[in-house]
């Protein structure tokens, strides 16, 4: 495999990975963009992408994106092999 | 033959489902279950009994859940539930109801879509959306909230909705258009104009059985009755203790018999007046109340029922059931006469919901 063509490496949070019998928490996706890996990984776990999406698009205003450490946006490149991280925020009671 | 009732029941912290048989004297609990979702509402799609719960999660969004084996296990999806890229984003689903063409959500902010899929995805009824008043409705204090579906029995191409602080409408055309149903119906907080065409808080609308015109509402400003599918509203608030409350469930074979629960002033709380937790009924439309707390706690009962928390069975005698918002379940087995906790240390109940199965 190319570089080029590693995919990004995504850790899910365990309460959204939950929702979706079979899902993985870690999951390889493909993509140059955030909204690119997204709609990848909904491909393979279909509904994720609305789980994490909400209209606009943009991300949910409770979940968090980082691609290599850094807090990102939707159209947030995404390396080959980078490290995409979904966190849920702090918040609720 | 009933072997099974179960009580569906949705919290801040996921729903619950409580489980007895037909004498429903001794109840099994489980849950929590749609992952710990706040869950607004959850009902039962006649015919197939699955459950459908409506839900919103701060991090995931909305979504109708659905069960097709009374709850072990579920799948969800919100796919079509949304106002477009441009549009305000759907918070939460408020209800969920099915009819007779289709399973309905009721959303925040305020909105239907429909689904002939069984729940799997939705479409937009854009009709209500489109009505002239939409840019004058504004939210209650729970939101702009559409959180009453009631599909007439035999006629699909009418349905009532209701939308807090904003009243009732009906549509005849399947969707297509509507029409504001609040004549009657006072809106106090509205000093210039006591009975405007819409603007009031209806809390909860309920259809009383056989036939599909007569209706009652507990609304913000009193409860109500209307003997023409909401054309005309009379008050029947009559002896009540107070004019304010959120729940009303309607018998499932005696037109005239209703049940509610009166609640003290927003402004002095939602309480049960007085401290002590009742359950009124009326037998004859709304003429006259019968009060019963029987079972229930008679001092220091200060405790609220919000608008979805009242729910009867279709068994004979009726149970009748209640959650507050301070997460204890009442139940009662003849009718609301008498009554006994079911449930306690639940999270803040927001729906109850209950269903006789073989």
């Amino acid at each position: 495999m190319s570089d080029a063509a590693r995919p990004a490496v995504v850790h899910l949070p365990r309460s959204l990975a939950g929702l979706f019998p079979g899902a993985e928490r870690t999951m390889g996706a493909t993509g140059a963009t955030v909204l690119d890996i997204v709609r990848d990984l909904d491909t393979r776990v279909p509904g994720l992408a609305n789980r994490v999406l909400d209209a606009g698009p943009s991300i949910r205003r409770h979940l968090n994106v980082f691609v290599d450490g850094e807090l990102a946006v939707l159209d947030t490149p995404v390396r080959p092999g980078a490290t995409v991280h979904v966190i849920a925020a702090v918040s609720g009671g | 033959m009933t072997d099974r009732t179960l009580v569906l029941v949705g919290t801040s912290k996921g729903a619950f489902i409580l489980e007895s048989d037909a004498a429903r004297r001794a109840w099994a609990i489980r849950g929590p279950l749609c992952d710990g979702w706040p869950v607004h509402d959850i009902s039962v799609e006649p015919g197939t009994n699955a459950l459908l719960a409506g839900a919103g999660s701060p991090w995931f969004g909305p979504a109708v859940w659905r069960s097709e084996d009374l709850g072990e296990t579920w799948t969800h999806s919100s796919e079509g539930l949304t106002y477009g890229d441009d549009g305000p984003k759907v918070t939460t689903v408020w209800n969920v109801t099915a009819g007779l063409d289709g399973i309905y959500a009721g959303v925040e902010p305020a909105g239907l879509f429909r689904s002939t899929d069984r729940g799997r995805s939705w479409t937009h009824v854009e009709g209500l959306t489109n009505h002239p008043s939409r840019p004058e409705w504004g939210p209650g204090a729970g939101g702009l909230i559409l959180h009453t579906i009631v599909p007439h029995p035999t006629d699909d191409a009418r349905m009532w909705v209701g939308i807090s602080a904003v009243g009732v409408f009906e549509t005849q055309d399947a969707g297509a258009t509507w029409d504001t149903r609040n004549k009657g119906v006072r809106a106090e907080f509205n000093p210039d104009n006591r009975f405007p065409e819409f603007g009031q808080c209806v809390h909860k609308l309920v259809m009383a059985a056989g036939g599909g015109e007569r209706l009652y509402q507990q609304n913000h400003c009193g409860v109500y009755r209307s003997t023409d599918g909401g054309a005309q509203w009379e008050e029947i608030t009559g002896d009540l203790p107070t004019d304010f409350g959120f729940v009303m469930t309607a018998h499932p074979r005696d037109p005239m018999t209703v049940w509610t629960i009166p609640l003290t002033d927003p402004e002095q709380g939602r309480l049960m007046p007085g401290g002590a937790a009742a359950v009124w009924r009326t037998h004859d439309g709304g003429d006259t109340w019968v009060r019963a707390g029987e079972g229930l706690p008679e001092e220091h009962a200060y405790v609220g029922v919000l608008r979805e928390a009242m729910a009867h069975d279709t068994l004979d005698p009726v149970g009748v059931y209640f959650g507050t918002s301070t997460g204890q379940l009442y139940a009662s087995a003849d009718e609301g006469r008498t009554w006994s906790r079911i449930a306690d240390n639940l999270p803040p109940i927001w729906s109850v919901e209950a269903v006789a199965v073989e």
